[in-house]
């Protein structure tokens, strides 16, 4: 009887049940946690859905009404109120968003690496200075600054609202400070590379075509993905430049005032889900196209290893 | 010693260390001034040289910049230089020192009211307008600087040139423009974004840090009116109480700064633990579809920021959002909860809401991440008999904590300054309510419980009538200490940050 749960009892050797149901069990656990953690993720991914299920059908309804998930009657008049409206001229906003946003990336992209390159690539004299001002400067709120440059460049346009090419020149002017994820990346490309192309008569011209920019394709998109989709849904400082003329807003202005707008709530509900679809769609196809590059350049950028 | 109480003893011993770190800090702080002054003493040493020794064409280029080096062969620079001077010269003489003698009162009269010939007989002419006095005092100073160091940079080359031709070295232009494609190739590649940074980010900063030192508000815009010098009296009515009846600023402010912080640890520490678990769900090697689910979760961040926080807005609204309406058919409330506009629960919606808004980023961060941790690790662990959770307390987290650092502290930083998550969400609301009777200061005019600072500072100058831009500037320096203070702790104890050099 004392040894009927040990190995000196034969029995239990001999029938070593033990061994299998444990193995048994365990399985039944990773089944059950399997289960389970499809279930969590069906559960995520509904939550995560929602809002965007709730936008599309939204778009589609021919009156707001609060109790219905699924509006009751469709029609695309919504669509077609975007590009009629004359109130919220909408397609005007989107132009506006789309010549800033893409004016932006170009020159923001061609900032952002030369000023990346430099700092991870070149030793000189006042490097550690520029990286630290950068830093410091970035622990200011930058709105701070916007406030004054609106104040001035409304003066120099004769008290009237400063145009959308402002917006450009503010974006653009400050893509310096914005190095870190590009300059993380290229310090993670092995400096044996440049060494190697010096010895062969390069100079650092060669090194940026020849070593950084084929080996860095995922920063490049990720640092083209960021530049396009930071103006195109920034509001706090296209709010402030806007001013009161609704030709020289963006969209995302445009769609916060009319949610925002007393009045509003109920009639233009379905204009806003509209033009909501309507501003995702280049982001999305954007993403989904490079998704690959903006996890490779994230991963690569932010965090070194 | 039990979990707990380690955790405990290692906070206790943090704050215990910080004395200790300051006082290390002001014990270094005569050294460095001292090394400072021996650094900045080296110019000084070399203008003597040069101007004992040197011969007339290094001296006459004290007078003339750059004559040293154009009658030395070099004369692309020794040309450049020059023409600089006589732009700085003539901008300096007609119009830079009336603004630098203006900066003391930022102008006397703002217009008058002068007669002409013509109807109506009298025009309003603008004098002076004290934006453009500070603004264009800061960029003739910052132009000055650049000049003086350029003045010295001749003169030393000229020194230089003059000795070389003494040994018989010859210098010439072709060197010199060579030298900008090798050794000093950043200056090309960093000159545009650096004039930018300069013009677009340093200057309206320093402007606006000294915007906290004037009453600048706009009632007092110009060209039509003046402003003026005040010194410290902005920072006396919001946080001394004896000046002013400033009690209520102090109490608000301390919320907004506690709102603040509560909002930036949550924010992060959410994100970031419940992003990695999400990651490790989708990870696991039985789980199929992977692409599916990450695409589902990515979704968020393709969607503009504002579009779905605007339509979550809407959502969580209390007349007409759609969550009360399904709560009630649902039978589970009966009437409807004001989501955005009662003060803890508005708070917790924001937190809830970002995590549904972040998670999506922590969890493509952190997917790359943990497939590189190596498997032979957990594999060991689990020989020993190691749980699930341990795994993941002894394994996974210190990894990943080592790896994304960095990314924590910005993201930490980026929180305090998140604007977008409060302010399309609530607005800032509920706002503040005061005893009536109480005469309320114009500062926290629209102030609500969850707004951060970085909104409170929207409100003051965007949205407020009258804008109050001083107290504004007042608040971004309040961030600007809170965020510079954070960020040394942090920084200074996050290992990847200091050896930089090491991954390379």
């Amino acid at each position: 009887m004392k040894y009927k749960d040990s190995i000196y009892n034969p029995d239990f050797i001999r029938n070593s049940s033990h061994k299998k149901k444990h193995t048994r069990s365990m399985k039944a656990v990773s089944k059950i946690g399997t289960g389970a953690t499809y279930i969590i993720l069906v559960v995520i991914s509904f939550i995560w859905l929602i809002p965007f299920v709730y936008l599309l059908l939204q778009s589609f309804a021919v009156k707001f009404e609060p109790e219905y998930f699924i509006p009751r009657e469709f029609t695309f008049n919504n669509y077609v109120q975007l590009f009629t409206d004359t109130t919220y001229p909408f397609w005007k906003w989107y132009l506006n968003s789309f010549i800033i946003a893409v004016v932006t990336t170009v020159f923001q992209t061609i900032l952002v690496l030369l000023t990346a390159y430099s700092l991870s690539r070149l030793r000189f004299k006042g490097r550690q200075a520029i990286m630290n001002l950068i830093l410091i400067l970035g622990m200011f709120p930058g709105f701070l600054g916007m406030i004054c440059i609106y104040n001035i460049l409304k003066l120099f346009c004769g008290g009237n609202e400063p145009s959308i090419f402002s917006i450009i020149i503010i974006y653009c002017a400050n893509s310096a400070m914005s190095y870190y994820i590009a300059k993380g990346f290229f310090d993670t490309i092995p400096k044996s590379l440049d060494e190697a192309v010096r010895i062969d008569g390069g100079n650092n011209n060669t090194v940026f075509w020849k070593v950084i920019v084929p080996m860095s394709k995922p920063i490049i998109i990720y640092t083209i993905l960021i530049s396009f989709t930071t103006p195109w849904g920034d509001f706090m400082l296209a709010s402030m430049l806007a001013g009161l003329k609704t030709s020289n807003w963006t969209v995302a202005v445009g769609l916060q005032t009319i949610i925002n707008t007393i009045g509003n709530e109920t009639k233009m509900f379905p204009f806003f889900c509209a033009g909501g679809v309507v501003v995702s769609i280049p982001i999305m196809a954007l993403f989904f196209w490079l998704q690959k590059y903006y996890v490779e350049g994230i991963a690569g950028g932010a965090v070194k290893g | 010693m039990s979990k707990p109480l380690r955790i405990l003893y290692k906070i206790g011993s943090f704050f215990k260390s910080i004395p200790l770190a300051i006082w290390k800090f002001l014990k270094k702080i005569p050294f460095v001034i001292l090394k400072l002054l021996r650094k900045a003493t080296i110019p000084f040493i070399t203008l003597k040289d040069a101007l004992v020794y040197g011969d007339w064409k290094v001296r006459l280029s004290f007078l003339v910049c750059g004559f040293g080096e154009f009658t030395r062969k070099q004369v692309v620079r020794g040309v450049l230089v020059l023409l600089l001077q006589i732009c700085f010269t003539v901008y300096f003489s007609v119009f830079g020192w009336k603004m630098l003698a203006n900066l003391a009162d930022l102008g006397y009269i703002a217009s008058a009211e002068v007669p002409i010939n013509t109807p109506p007989y009298t025009r309003n002419f603008y004098l002076d307008n004290s934006l453009l006095i500070l603004l264009y005092s800061i960029v003739t100073i910052i132009f000055a600087l650049i000049m003086i160091y350029l003045w010295y940079n001749s003169i030393r080359n000229s020194y230089v040139l003059y000795k070389n031709e003494q040994i018989g070295k010859e210098a010439s232009d072709k060197e010199y423009l060579a030298s900008y494609v090798g050794k000093k190739y950043q200056n090309i590649l960093l000159s545009v974004p650096m004039v930018g940074l300069v013009l677009f980010t340093i200057i309206p900063m320093i402007f606006m840090i000294l915007i906290g030192f004037t009453n600048y508000t706009s009632d007092r815009l110009t060209p039509i009116k003046l402003f003026d010098w005040v010194g410290l009296q902005t920072y006396a009515n919001l946080f001394a109480s004896k000046v002013s009846n400033s009690n209520l600023i102090i109490q608000s402010f301390l919320h907004v700064i506690t709102w603040t912080l509560i909002w930036a640890f949550f924010a992060t520490f959410t994100n970031y633990f419940l992003g990695m678990v999400v990651a490790m769900l989708i990870n696991k090697k039985t789980i199929k579809l992977k692409k599916l689910w990450r695409t589902i979760l990515v979704t968020t961040i393709a969607v503009p920021q504002f579009v779905s926080l605007l339509l979550i807005s809407r959502m969580f609204d209390e007349s007409y959002g759609v969550v009360n309406e399904i709560l009630k058919s649902l039978g589970l409330i009966k009437k409807s909860i004001a989501f955005l506009s009662t003060f803890p629960i508005t708070n917790i919606v924001i937190i809830v809401v970002n995590i549904w808004i972040g998670i999506p980023y922590t969890m493509l961060i952190c997917t790359g991440i943990l497939m590189n941790i190596p498997e032979d690790l957990y594999e060991s662990a689990k020989i020993d008999g190691a749980s699930p959770f341990k795994m993941y307390m002894k394994i996974t987290l210190p990894y990943m904590l080592f790896i994304t650092g960095p990314y924590l502290i910005s993201q930490f930083v980026g929180n305090i300054n998140n604007f977008n998550v409060i302010y399309l969400l609530s607005k800032g609301g509920p706002n503040f309510t005061f005893k009536p009777g109480v005469t309320v200061p114009t500062q926290l005019t629209g102030l609500g419980r969850s707004d951060l600072l970085i909104t409170w500072i929207y409100k003051m100058t965007i949205t407020n009538n009258p804008k109050d831009y001083a107290s504004g500037s007042v608040m971004g320096i309040c961030i600007f200490v809170i965020v510079a203070f954070l960020s040394l702790i942090l920084y200074n104890r996050s290992s990847s940050v200091k050896n930089e050099e090491d991954f390379q």
